[in-house]
């Protein structure tokens, strides 16, 4: 809690310098596609949020790990944190997306594999914030909701994989494959730019998430120890 | 083994004394199933169609509601910790516990369903169909549904949170599950969408003990 202070103010300013610059060459200083126009430029939203939304189950999942195996009072709210920060970014990809495909594909939304299993994961992380909201132990809850998120994460490698293993409309990969990515570089950086600018917004939200999350648990120690002494003082 | 029976037979005895309800869950599955031409309508053709879906998303609904009972009574009477302490291991006694689930809840879903698809006007050769396939994929709900029942069995009024844990698990057994019939989500024949269901199947019974087990111990502290 000590340290964490000091970072809150650099991360926002790194967060807000990365997203300014990254908008202003998704939005200015990158070329239009030759066949979708300006529309392309929604790409610079969608594609990092969707990529943070992976990666903010990975977060949950190894803070999973360090909750079953070596049960850190830390891990546990690091996961608790992040599943609003997750679930919020899988929605955003969702949305952006949805937009995206209306102008271009015709359609706001296809059952295909991509979309389908992005749609579970936004379910299951809704699920794992109702699950923190149903358990009155804290601490016991942080274990519980361990399992049930490193039993979700087998849907992780089927979002990624989803678009090679099943004919879909949503595009297959053109940045993290084998033979390199696809794309060139003028729409390369600002991608890179925008995903880092949002890890960061991520970066911070999530240190505060979880400064909140353990000052909340302080105050529900401290009303829980008065009521205690409250009810010793009547007897 | 012994131990294992023993504890198979206890649970099939306690679910179908007076207190415990195996029934209900038939009835429910088949008002369900029931219940759905009136909302699409007499069309039989249309109805023929939808039949297996209709049949295979009843089962669903009927095992979501009745997984709630598979730890609730043996955690609120105690014999959770005597089971936890068993010689028999954890895993072993949630395997038991699921085959008498399986046997008391889900087999008669099974031999209910004929009714059912006299009802949803599907001829005999689809029924025989999806029976088997409701056989192959039904273990593998009752499976998922067992690791949901352990992550909320601490939870005093859950409601639907289990439920909504295991629907994201049950996806792939219920596209498979009507896709042996050709008319489901995806075009397949019926031999490799059963072949993909029975793998469901053993998958879920090979990995969803342990981490209904390590569920079960993390919610006894």
């Amino acid at each position: 809690m000590v340290w964490s202070k000091y970072w809150l103010m650099p991360l926002a300013l790194i967060s807000l310098a990365l997203l300014a610059y990254g908008l202003f060459l998704a939005l200015f200083n990158s070329p239009a596609d030759y066949q979708q126009g300006e529309t392309v430029r929604i790409m610079y939203v969608h594609v990092p949020t969707a990529w943070l939304s992976q990666s903010c189950y990975a977060v949950m999942v190894i803070a999973s790990i360090g909750s079953l195996v070596w049960r850190h009072p830390l891990s546990d709210v690091a996961a608790k944190a992040a599943a609003p920060l997750g679930a919020t970014f899988t929605a955003i990809a969702l949305a952006t997306g949805a937009l995206w495909g209306a102008p271009t594909w015709g359609t706001f939304w296809e059952w295909d594999g991509r979309m389908t299993s992005t749609l579970v994961m936004l379910f299951i992380y809704l699920g794992i914030i109702a699950l923190w909201r149903t358990f009155e132990d804290q601490a016991r809850a942080g274990r519980i909701i361990a399992v049930i998120t490193l039993v979700g994460a087998i849907n992780i490698p089927i979002i990624k994989f989803s678009v090679e293993w099943w004919n879909t409309l949503h595009q297959p990969a053109s940045v993290f494959r084998a033979d390199g990515p696809t794309m060139p570089m003028s729409i390369l950086m600002p991608l890179f730019v925008m995903f880092f600018a949002f890890s960061f917004l991520f970066l911070l939200l999530h240190f505060i998430a979880i400064r909140a999350e353990i000052l909340r648990r302080r105050v529900r120690a401290l009303e829980r120890r008065n009521a205690q002494r409250l009810r010793e003082q009547t007897i | 083994m012994n131990a294992f029976w023993a504890v198979v037979q206890r649970d099939i005895k306690l679910a179908t004394r007076i207190g415990g309800d195996a029934m209900t869950v038939v009835l429910f599955y088949i008002m369900v199933g029931a219940i759905m031409p009136f909302a699409i309508g007499p069309d039989k053709v249309l109805l023929a169609k939808l039949g297996p879906a209709i049949i295979w998303i009843s089962a669903l609904l009927s095992l979501l509601l009745a997984l709630d009972r598979l730890f609730r009574t043996d955690h609120e009477d105690g014999s959770l910790i005597a089971m936890r302490q068993a010689a028999l291991p954890l895993e072993m006694i949630v395997l038991a516990k699921l085959l008498a689930h399986w046997i008391t809840n889900a087999a008669p879903l099974i031999i209910a369903t004929p009714l059912l698809a006299i009802l949803l006007n599907l001829d005999v050769d689809q029924t025989i169909k999806i029976i088997i396939t409701l056989l192959l994929g039904t273990p593998a709900l009752v499976c998922f549904g067992a690791i949901g029942a352990a992550v909320t069995v601490t939870i005093k009024r859950g409601g639907l949170i289990a439920p909504i844990l295991i629907l994201p698990l049950s996806i792939p057994t219920l596209i498979f599950g009507v896709s042996a019939l050709s008319t489901g989500a995806i075009e397949s024949s019926s031999g490799a969408a059963m072949m993909f269901l029975t793998g469901f199947t053993l998958l879920a019974l090979a990995f969803t003990p342990f981490a209904t087990a390590l569920a079960l111990k993390m919610g006894a502290e």
